[in-house]
């Protein structure tokens, strides 16, 4: 029993590692409809800023999380303002575009500042175990899944409930009729993208501890994104979640019983079986046509 | 059309006399085979310098250039320079092959440094045999390969194990947790290691393979948990490597109880994960940036003041540091017309160079080299502590896991 909570717990884990990644990506692609195939490399901004403020700032990880999100997102405004908004409706251009962007980044970083991995500090305070229901939790993970719901939580609010993401859903639904209404699309379009690639550099910065800053590091995470949002369906952040966490448990729980070679092979081809019967994702917001 | 006989002997005629002057090198014998020409003696260096690999690869690129370095400055080789032609093959075994073929063929180099990892070493091999030049092979591997045309300076499984695993038995316990990445390194190691296990009376609870590059651990930790080994035997590679420590870490295990000994944990990995991740836990290597001898002095001096003082020293760039002194020794032995692959190859055999890691020799038999067996212990400084040093330096032997199997200089041998 006590290895089944276990393993629901690490599952859980999982899941809001993968929340974390593609919390940005959901944003950008499921709301926008933007194929951003430079998102694994605003992870990786992320865990190098994360590493350039503790290196050269001293800075620790959580004392920099918020820096880090207005950097990246910074990012994310200038390569929208200077190279998807010249690419209007040309969603193939924009594939080829951002997947150059991607390399030109990774490359950049790497030129810059070595292929070496980088090393970020798990913050101390959060670096031991803790008791949940009599089991030992790490203190990080469970810091990790409070932070991508509340993220998630930031989102929704973001989103639903104040005038940016309203007029960002008007856009989405019509962008002529909104933009005769006086919404100016492209200054919501360039703030959503910054918020969606701002989203990316701090789940980079946050699972920088956990596991390793490399330059090709974002190629991995960029796939989990897709297929997270993918299989949540687009435009539906809770499914989103529900697809991330449903995720979590499944290649965890293989992981667990099989190995994880194994694991990754099943889940990829249960997403590609549920996408041939079900191509609109698990979870579709409901859309008035 | 028909060709009339003449016209056949005309052209025939025309055409032998222009290959003759066009390309003497059918009719002059060994006039291609000119490798130390105008006092330089070319050779190639290829590890990655992009893609996946090129984090450790770099290194070894930068510990080859400083052998180089050194042995110019020191005057070259009787008078001629080596003169390195770098190449990046970009962490792909194809690519690896593509600039293998050219540093061969067309830049003729005489030998080429290169490889980390076993996919790559296996991609440029064909090249090597077709073209009988020397590949210069500085990575610990999973031995079971018997060419004439590779020079392996890193340590075989039974280099690595032989003194390790019984180490382990003794002081932690009997029972064996495998971990590796999914290819063809961790599983060759492990056959070798069941064998110890075997004949030490260890038992393995549980044998796994993650894929390359994997970062996510936490069900591994689950069932490391749940099978309670007394020691978790470690081949991850790579960045999984990094990711295998921190969530061991993170999930509050504790190394003094189940240590991970690893096979491929260097000060490389170590300053990546952070030395609290690594403290604790055991390498075992023929070489560690710690080892007291002159020689690694002078190596790790030169080699920061050659790269940066924050860099690092470790198992396969020593051997890449040594191997290039090895090449130096084996030329010096000929005569600058004799000067060929094969040449080099038989020259080499039986060297014996004064490494970092200690005195060093190429064994004659199987090309591999006798190395310094030592198990070290990390520490939270990013530096590893020795433990255990061998008191003998140790033969290479490829085919260990295969006892009817051995590597002679007639090559593979099958007993019945």
């Amino acid at each position: 029993m006590d290895q089944f909570i276990e393993q629901i717990i690490t599952g859980l884990s999982i899941g809001s590692i993968l929340l974390l990644v593609a919390l940005g990506l959901s944003i950008i692609y499921g709301s926008m409809g933007i194929i951003n195939l430079a998102h694994g490399e605003f992870v990786m901004l992320g865990a190098y800023a994360a590493w350039v403020f503790h290196t050269y700032l001293g800075l620790g990880l959580l004392a920099s999380l918020v820096p880090i999100f207005l950097v990246v997102a910074a990012f994310g405004w200038v390569i929208e303002r200077f190279v998807l908004s010249l690419l209007n409706n040309r969603p193939l251009d924009t594939i080829l575009a951002t997947w150059g962007v991607g390399i030109m980044l990774q490359q950049a970083v790497r030129l810059m500042v070595g292929s070496e991995l980088r090393y970020v500090q798990l913050p101390p305070a959060l670096s031991g175990s803790m008791e949940l229901f009599g089991l030992s939790v790490s203190s990080y993970r469970m810091f990790l899944f409070i932070v991508s719901l509340a993220l998630f939580a930031a989102t929704w609010l973001l989103m639903n409930r104040t005038t940016v993401g309203m007029k960002l859903r008007a856009i989405i639904q019509d962008r002529s009729v909104a933009a005769s209404f006086g919404v100016n699309a492209k200054r919501v379009y360039a703030l959503t993208f910054a918020y969606g690639a701002g989203l990316a550099g701090l789940a980079g910065a946050l699972v920088s501890p956990l596991k390793s800053v490399s330059p090709d590091m974002g190629t991995g995470y960029v796939v989990d994104a897709f297929m997270v949002v993918v299989l949540g369906g687009v435009q539906s952040l809770a499914g989103t979640v529900a697809s991330a966490f449903i995720l979590g448990e499944l290649s965890g729980g293989i992981a667990f019983l099989q190995n994880d070679t194994v694991a990754k092979a099943i889940v990829l081809l249960a997403i590609v079986v549920l996408i041939r019967f079900r191509p609109e994702g698990l979870f579709t917001a409901r859309v008035r046509a | 059309m028909s060709i009339s006989r003449r016209r056949l002997l005309r052209n025939t005629a025309a055409f032998g006399a222009l290959a003759g002057a066009g390309f003497p090198h059918i009719w002059i014998k060994n006039a291609d085979l000119a490798y130390a020409a105008g006092g330089e003696i070319k050779v190639g260096v290829l590890f990655s310098l992009t893609g996946t690999t090129a984090i450790i690869e770099e290194s070894l690129n930068k510990a080859t250039l400083l052998a180089i370095e050194e042995i110019n400055a020191a005057g070259g080789i009787k008078g001629s320079k080596i003169v390195p032609i770098v190449e990046d093959p970009a962490s792909d075994p194809a690519t690896f092959s593509e600039k293998a073929r050219k540093l061969v063929v067309g830049d003729k180099c005489v030998s080429v440094f290169g490889s980390y990892t076993s996919a790559s070493r296996k991609a440029v091999l064909p090249v090597f045999e077709r073209q009988n030049n020397l590949y210069w092979y500085p990575t610990l591997y999973e031995g079971r390969e018997c060419s004439k045309n590779v020079i392996y300076t890193g340590a075989v499984p039974n280099q690595q194990q032989d003194e390790f695993v019984p180490w382990l038995i003794k002081k932690f316990g009997k029972k064996f947790y495998l971990i590796g990445s999914n290819y063809i390194y961790p599983k060759e190691e492990n056959n070798y290691c069941k064998k110890l296990l075997e004949k030490y009376g260890g038992e393995v609870v549980a044998e796994e393979y993650v894929p390359l590059g994997h970062s996510e651990f936490s069900s591994v930790i689950n069932k490391i948990r749940s099978t309670q080994p007394n020691v978790i035997f470690s081949t991850v590679v790579g960045d999984s490597v990094v990711a295998l420590h921190r969530q061991y870490r993170a999930a509050g295990l504790d190394p003094e109880k189940m240590p991970m000994a690893s096979l491929t944990t260097s000060e490389n990995e170590v300053a990546a994960m952070g030395g609290e991740a690594a403290a604790g836990h055991f390498t075992s290597a023929p070489y560690f940036m710690v080892h007291k001898s002159p020689e690694n002095q002078k190596f790790v001096e030169a080699y920061k003041k050659r790269w940066g003082a924050d860099k690092v020293t470790h198992f396969v760039s020593e051997a890449c540091y040594f191997q290039t002194y090895l090449f130096k020794q084996a030329v010096e032995k000929l005569a600058t017309s004799d000067l060929t692959p094969p040449n080099i190859r038989d020259a080499v055999k039986g060297q014996e160079t004064i490494a970092p890691q200690g005195k060093v020799r190429l064994e004659a038999e199987n090309l591999h080299t006798w190395l310094w067996p030592k198990i070290a212990q990390a520490k939270s400084d990013g530096q590893f502590e020795i433990l255990v040093e061998a008191k003998e330096w140790l033969k290479p032997v490829p085919y260990a896991a295969y006892p009817g199997q051995s590597c002679t200089e007639k090559g593979l041998v099958e007993k019945s």
